[in-house]
């Protein structure tokens, strides 16, 4: 593997039912960060059937070139025809960095691709930058430059590693949702778009689709969700958790809670947060009326924000929340809601 | 059938991870379990035992000490357990792993091969789809409700908004969700069977049409920069004030950190 | 002399243990508060063969030695000790004597289902007027052909109402004995359902609450010939001996009460703060705990020899009588310990310590009073 031939900074371009994820604009974000750094360029990867179309809008946020591989048998995800299609575009084209972002798809097609062309892969990274490894400068071990420096948290978030693919490309990231930014659309940008069919010959690897159920709109899945509000015990009832479904509202989030709940049987388990249940990390977590065993925080202490309203002052929730507020959650929710409610009205 | 379940030994979380002093986990304190996640595999592959007829065969990777998990498996109802041990696969990558993993399993006959999605130590899931990779089958990952038909398996394959129904021709590999199942207890006679039973154990030498350069610390094209172990957020605020004043409070922080 | 666990028994109890936090201890404070019998509990524990532990698999059990029954029992007994009487009375006390003495078709037609859990067994001994003392006994069986005919009364039966297999003692006669004229005591195994055997009141306990403690009333109950168990007079041999295989049960259930009071102040006494400090800062918590552990793990092995003994020797009498009058004084102790440190929350119910020092009354009691094992400790002493 001559690594000197590997150029230019690659996303997948996720796309489901001819629509463009969220993710892939995050990491055109990123993507257009590393090839500053490395001097280089940002080239989309999209795949699926009849999707050409939406070459535009990746220019719009960020891609220079847009690699457009477009066959009927790409029409809904399925490992084997899209691995090949990404695995046959990497061999083809030979970039340096390919990201992908850490979704369902991508858990699935990263790491078939990666074996494929036999290069390392490092899942749901949360930062990506260009730097020396190894870190510091070791005798006897030659120092590379303008390598893809990997961080992620392993352990349920209680370890952080950074990684580095130093001989081998192109370096492979799966990347977390939801954590890199994407750009201001440029409106009327423009890419270079290029149309590459490797050829699709199905074999026994190409699974049958019978069905596609797609889920209704309340089962958001709550490690999905940006903002929860997640309430405990304290509670009190399962008709109360209307003051949190409100609250959840206002701010477009979602409505999670604590182990004691689900064991009342006032929420379904695909609710809970916790050790035995779902380890989440949304941009805002309301902990109400939670008291906050070590189990239910080990489940939602990677949150960026952590708001507390519990009338126990001792609670140790208050341990691991940034705004902690010692009160009757039935007299602040409500009024909380309003305010917020006001708030965002007048911001319109 | 002949099915394969990889499971592997993992540090325990559930019983609350231990930090020593200084912030930093207490990796000591911590006892082993089986991965949630293939523990759901294995879960999901002694029901279709149960239901079909099936020979169950449980392969770790791993420590000696990782024969305990291929016990509880037998315990639980596996049939054969394999230890893929030696000091030169230490230090592995998935990619380093997965090429092991299928080294070993190219041993054994297989219709159904079944892993968890991901470990609770690495929380990667990519072993499963790169095993598939190497030994050429088909994979479907996230997945739920299990059903054999014919020569064929018909799966529910979870994404974020929707799950796929989707058949594919046997061997395949399937990776499983901790939410497929309740896997069931040990029995206390099962336990005592699984320990008189023979472990078949493997080293290097013993995998196939595998090359030393992919084995291993040496074999792993990722390579750690820096490894630390998270300090724990320590406490924020803690405010006592009237309904009102909470409410503004909390709107006024909200506003801060941009989230209105 | 190697006090380690074997991997298998370590296992086993890990078994146990994460069935008892994940299964049991949720219902713990509900089936002590209601006084109901944890059935589903007990179809879960059916299902795992924790219904026949040390029974041999051709008879439907799980062919493990009785040191894993033991820690069955005790596992169950650290989060519920009503759950932990349960097992042991069904195993010690139903499925050891029918195993020790039934004929092959008493083991296949009681033995399999109850190994297997599909029955749950009793045993009654006791009387209003006679507690292990057996020779007190009132009740009488009467042969009528090819039926027993059985009259009179039991009481304080543990899962009196819920089980569906008894094994019953009643007197059969008399014999002379050292020239003096003494009841002849037999055993028999009775079902549930059979005409004439109904039960009394429901005894409102002071602990183990959701243990299921009946009277048991036989009136004319016709029972067949061949439900004799063992041999005709030989039935005070077999309740001594059972009741040795009993206390070991007990012994297990009251080390178990005694570890979940320690376990659960250890965690109470890191976190309740009192005058500025963690009350575990403080000496006097200290001590109690280092003397409460000590002891915990004394009971502990007392108990555990005493199951080994079960595995290897004919009689087992001393191991099992000091096991059990150990184990449940420390019991006692402990709880009631556990409880002080708890101040005042210990005194109420929402606190789980609360339950246990009422549940551990009952190990000094039930199966041969502290009492009665100090008398078998003291006479192999002086034989």
């Amino acid at each position: 593997m001559n690594l000197e031939e590997y150029k230019g900074v690659y996303v997948f371009a996720q796309q489901v039912d001819n629509e463009i994820s969220s993710i892939a604009f995050e990491l055109l974000g990123k993507a257009k960060d590393l090839a500053k750094d490395l001097g280089t360029d940002v080239t989309a990867v999209l795949i699926g059937s009849g999707i050409k179309d939406l070459a535009d809008q990746l220019a719009e946020y960020g891609a220079d070139k847009v690699i457009v591989v477009d066959d009927p048998e790409l029409k809904d995800y399925r490992t084997e025809p899209y691995a090949h299609a990404l695995a046959s575009v990497i061999n083809q084209y030979k970039p340096e960095i390919m990201l992908v972002g850490a979704t369902a798809i991508g858990r699935d097609l990263g790491p078939r691709v990666s074996a494929r062309v036999a290069t390392g892969l490092t899942a749901d990274c949360t930062v990506l930058e260009i730097g020396d490894f190894p870190l510091q400068a070791v005798p006897g071990q030659e120092q590379l430059h303008n390598q893809l420096l990997m961080t992620r948290p392993a352990f349920g978030g209680n370890t952080i590693a950074t990684i580095a693919c130093p001989y081998n490309r192109p370096q492979m990231a799966t990347v977390r949702a939801g954590v890199m930014q994407k750009i201001t659309p440029i409106k009327g940008a423009k890419a270079v778009v290029e149309e590459y069919n490797p050829g699709f010959t199905p074999d026994n690897k190409y699974v049958e689709i019978l069905d596609i159920v797609k889920a209704v709109s309340n089962t958001v899945d709550i490690m999905d969700a940006k903002i929860l509000v997640s309430g405990g015990r304290g509670v009190g009832s399962p008709e109360n958790f209307k003051i949190l479904e409100d609250l959840a509202e206002v701010l477009g989030g979602t409505v999670s809670c604590s182990r004691a709940v689900v064991d009342s049987g006032w929420k379904p388990k695909d609710l809970q947060v916790g050790q035995t249940g779902k380890t989440v990390r949304p941009n805002v977590y309301f902990a109400i009326g939670i008291s906050g065993a070590i189990q239910h925080v080990a489940g939602m202490e990677e949150s960026d924000i952590i708001v507390a309203i519990n009338k126990d002052a001792d609670a140790p929730i208050f341990d691991v929340a940034d705004y902690g507020v010692v009160g009757d959650l039935n007299k602040i929710v409500p009024k909380l809601t309003e305010a917020l409610k006001a708030e965002i009205e007048a911001a319109k | 059938m002949k099915i394969v379940v990889c499971i592997k030994q993992v540090p325990d979380t559930k019983g609350g991870v231990k930090f020593n002093p200084d912030g930093t986990l207490d990796r000591g304190a911590m006892l082993t379990i089986m991965n949630p996640d293939d523990k759901a595999g294995l879960e999901a592959a002694l029901r279709l035992k149960d239901q079909y007829g099936a020979e169950v065969t449980v392969v770790t990777m791993g420590l000696p000490k990782a024969e305990e998990v291929l016990r509880e498996a037998m315990a639980m109802g596996a049939d054969k357990g394999v230890l893929v041990t030696d000091r030169v696969l230490g230090g592995a990558d998935t990619w380093a792993t997965s090429t092991t993993l299928a080294g070993a399993i190219r041993n054994l006959e297989y219709d159904l091969i079944i892993t968890g999605r991901q470990a609770i130590d690495g929380d990667t899931a990519q072993v499963g789809p790169q095993i598939s990779e190497h030994l050429d089958i088909p994979v479907i990952s996230y997945a739920q409700n299990i059903k054999i038909e014919g020569d064929s398996v018909v799966v529910e394959r979870q994404y974020e908004d929707r799950y796929h129904v989707v058949k594919a021709k046997m061997p395949c590999l399937i990776t499983a969700l901790s939410e497929l199942n309740e896997p069931r207890y040990m029995t206390p006679g099962g336990i005592f069977d699984a320990y008189k039973q023979e472990i078949t154990v493997w080293g290097r030498a013993d995998l196939k049409d595998v090359d030393d350069a992919n084995l291993g610390l040496k074999g792993s094209p990722t390579k750690i920069a820096k490894a630390s172990d998270k300090v724990r957020k320590g406490a924020g605020e803690k405010v006592t004030l009237d309904p009102d004043e909470s409410v503004s409070y909390i709107v006024d922080k909200l506003k801060v950190k941009h989230v209105i | 002399m190697d006090f380690t666990l074997s991997k298998e028994h370590e296992m086993a109890r890990a078994l146990f243990k994460e069935f008892a936090e994940k299964e049991v201890k949720p219902l713990a404070q509900e089936v002590d508060e209601t006084e109901v019998f944890p059935r589903e509990t007990v179809e879960k524990m059916a299902k795992l063969g924790f219904l026949g532990i040390p029974v041999p698999k051709e008879y439907g059990g799980q062919g493990c030695d009785p040191l894993t029954y033991a820690m069955c029992v005790e596992e169950l007994s650290k989060v519920c000790g009503t759950t932990g009487v349960i097992v042991s009375a069904h195993t010690s006390l139903c499925c050891d004597p029918i195993m020790t003495y039934g004929t092959e078709e008493q083991k296949q037609k009681y033995l399999v289902p109850l190994a297997k859990g599909e029955k749950l067994g009793a045993f009654g001994l006791t009387e209003p007027g006679a507690g292990t003392d057996a020779q007190g006994q009132q009740t009488k069986a009467v042969l009528d052909g090819e039926e027993w005919v059985l009259n009179g009364s039991k009481c304080f039966i543990t899962n009196g109402k819920e089980a569906d297999v008894y094994v019953i003692f009643a007197i059969t006669g008399t014999v002379e004995k050292r020239g003096r004229l003494q009841k002849e005591i037999s055993a028999f195994i009775v079902e549930k359902g059979t005409p004439g055997f109904t039960f009394g009141t429901k005894e409102k306990k002071m602990g183990i609450r959701g243990s299921s403690t009946y009277e048991l009333i036989f009136t004319d109950c016709r029972i067949p010939k061949e439900n004799l168990l063992g041999q005709q007079g030989k039935g005070f041999n077999i309740a001594m001996h059972t009741l040795d295989g009993g206390r070991i049960g007990i012994a297990s259930q009251a080390l178990g009460l005694a570890e979940g009071a320690l376990e659960t102040t250890i965690e109470y006494v890191k976190e309740r703060k009192q005058f500025g400090r963690a009350i575990g800062a403080f000496q006097n918590t200290q001590f109690q705990l280092a003397d409460m552990a000590t002891k915990v793990e004394a009971a502990q092995l007392l108990v555990y020899k005493a199951a080994m003994a079960k595995a290897t020797q004919k009689v087992y009498s001393v191991e099992a009588a000091k096991a059990k009058l150990y184990a449940a004084e420390v019991a006692m102790e402990v709880t009631t310990k556990a409880v002080q440190l708890h101040g005042g929350y210990g005194y109420i119910r929402e606190y789980d310590v609360e339950r246990m020092m009422r549940d551990a009354k009952i190990t000094e009691i039930y199966e041969g009073t502290s009492e009665v094992q100090r008398m078998v400790i003291s006479g192999a002493l002086l034989k």
